[in-house]
């Protein structure tokens, strides 16, 4: 999603290549190398933890049902909630299916409309966001991978129920945030949420994917400076070296970190909390005010 | 802004090409019949680049537009540095070539008659791409065209999300759309017109969320880049694919309009609200 889009390669740079030619490793990279190891918890993880009663809805109505976003009625510790989440998979084949968690416009559309059904039965959206992004294919790109992506941007704005987003892994851009506009937004410690991906970025404006290191740095994309920036209202902390190393207790502080964020949320009337979601985002974003 | 008309002086002082050379078609065409054109080639309808400035007085009625929020300039809150030196440094250096504070330019005036708020992106500023300051205003505008219940119009001209602000700029996706939902709500139209380019994250927010889209012949549009999806799925892309001609066919697009008839265009649909 960079200024000169056409120049972005999506080749993932041999690790070491990538060492040799950049030996400025720092905290934001190995963060990077956390939110995606091959054993980081995935949605399906989080929801044979705390989710039980799990009733999954399938298809947008308009195409397909995408199976890089699922989404259905599930309780969360006594409390019903409409669950949507991008669904990376950890096997091969799992991944095939389920597009690496790369949602097509029909991933989108399936969303909003779980969304609406929530509030037709008036219960919050819980999303959990894992994605390096929305798909970029011919098929998504002729049915609408920007409007869809756009329309869910715009609708969740007006949402009637609570919204609470978790970033559990990796928040690819567009295709993260097209199910990230809520009222609190969470975020794991070892989580990225980026405008485009390192190696994205890099190739731009570095001229070569190798310097991904040094444009995830350059681009905050970590819990801390994003906590401090305004982009995330919260940090879940992980154990050790990661969620991967304990993902029972990590399943269990996402559970108690929802839990508690939903509660003063459905206190609101419905205009409070539109109102609130609406300057929640119009405060996003640092400029300069001249006189 | 003094030091702007001075810039543009100095431009017409020294330019040395009389000549135009078309982007798609390679004719020449003699610099003052490819300006009179509106930028539009005469022999193959390329509708080239213009700046805001030039969009608005080609929109507006003589002497009524005024501009707003044009105290808003980028800022470099994530000291970004990268090869060829910082943000700061590289949007200071656009604001003093274009004359404009950031990649948008935004105000109210009337269209035939018709009062209007708009917002036109810039493609010279930064190749127009979507950075805190540039949400701002296309949201600040928003905002006037709820409160004093007028039209809203955004022209878009864009790369992209801006990468120098990392999850600010990605943050202006949906702040933009937040305005737009407002809009929405109220029942208050918002017409986008999508030009060359639109794309990324531009074109997956406001720029794909007009009531009515329209698109000037031959616009790139366009979510994910044309070699990114190449590579994906590792065949070659139809000629026309993220054309405007290519959305309109796959049902995003209203209609396709010349530069030259815009405005017509606009206000023509807009007498058609009834408020
Ligand atoms: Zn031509």
């Amino acid at each position: 999603m960079g200024q000169e889009i056409d120049n972005i390669v999506m080749d993932e740079p041999k690790v070491d290549e990538m060492k040799k030619k950049n030996k400025k490793e720092n905290a934001s990279w190995n963060i990077v190398q956390v939110s995606r190891h091959p054993k980081r918890p995935i949605l399906q993880d989080y929801i044979s933890h705390i989710v039980e009663n799990f009733v999954e809805l399938h298809g947008d109505r308009y195409f397909s049902d995408d199976k890089a976003m699922i989404g259905g009625f599930a309780e969360i510790g006594g409390q019903k909630i409409m669950l949507i989440g991008h669904n990376k998979g950890k096997k091969t084949n799992e991944n095939i299916e389920r597009n690496f968690g790369m949602a097509k416009p029909d991933g989108y559309r399936k969303a909003l409309r779980l969304m609406k059904l929530a509030q037709r039965f008036n219960i919050p959206v819980v999303t959990f966001i894992d994605t390096p992004g929305a798909f970029p294919g011919l098929e998504a790109e002729e049915r609408g991978q920007a409007e869809a992506i756009a329309k869910n941007l715009t609708e969740m704005a007006s949402i009637e129920v609570p919204i609470v987003c978790v970033v559990i892994g990796e928040g690819g851009s567009g295709g993260a945030l097209g199910i990230g506009v809520g009222d609190r937004i969470l975020m794991l410690s070892n989580a990225i949420y980026s405008v485009i991906s390192p190696e994205g970025c890099a190739s731009i404006l570095w001229r070569d994917a190798a310097f991904a290191p040094d444009a995830a740095e350059a681009m905050n994309i970590t819990a801390k400076p994003l906590l401090k920036h305004g982009i995330i209202d919260e940090i879940i902390e992980e154990p050790g070296e990661g969620a991967h190393t304990d993902v029972k207790t990590v399943a269990e502080s996402i559970k108690t970190s929802i839990l508690k964020n939903i509660k003063p949320l459905q206190k609101l009337s419905i205009d409070e909390l539109i109102q609130s979601r609406f300057e929640k985002f119009s405060a996003m974003g640092k400029f300069t005010v001249n006189k | 802004m003094a030091w702007f008309s001075e810039a543009i002086t100095e431009r017409k002082k020294t330019k040395k090409d009389l000549w135009v050379k078309c982007k798609k078609c390679g004719s020449h065409i003699y610099a003052d019949e490819w300006k009179k054109n509106l930028n539009v080639c005469p022999s193959c309808n390329y509708h080239g680049a213009i700046t805001s400035y030039e969009r608005i007085n080609l929109l507006f009625d003589k002497g009524s537009f005024k501009e707003l929020f044009d105290n808003i300039s980028p800022k470099d809150s994530l000291n970004f540095v990268d090869l060829k030196g910082s943000y700061k440094d590289k949007y200071e250096a656009n604001i003093k070539k274009t004359g404009i504070s950031e990649s948008v330019v935004t105000g109210h005036g009337k269209m035939n008659g018709i009062p209007v708020v708009i917002a036109v992106m810039d493609f010279r500023f930064l190749g127009g791409s979507l950075g805190s300051g540039t949400g701002e205003k296309i949201l600040q505008a928003a905002n006037y065209a709820h409160d004093h219940n007028l039209p809203y119009i955004v022209f878009s001209a864009s790369g992209g999300a801006r990468m120098q602000e990392g999850a600010l700029s990605l943050m202006q996706m949906a702040k933009t759309c937040a305005g737009v939902a407002r809009l929405n709500r109220k029942n208050i139209p918002y017409v986008s017109v999508l030009t060359n380019p639109t794309t990324g994250g531009v074109s997956a927010s406001y720029a794909m969320m007009g009531d009515i889209n329209v698109s000037e012949p031959g616009a790139l549009i366009a979510f994910a880049g044309r070699r990114v999806i190449e590579q994906t799925i590792g065949e070659n892309l139809p000629d026309d694919f993220q054309t405007a001609e290519y959305l309109r066919e796959h049902g995003f697009v209203d209609s396709i309009v010349n530069r030259k008839d815009l405005k017509d265009y606009l206000t023509n649909v807009l007498s058609y609200y009834n408020r």
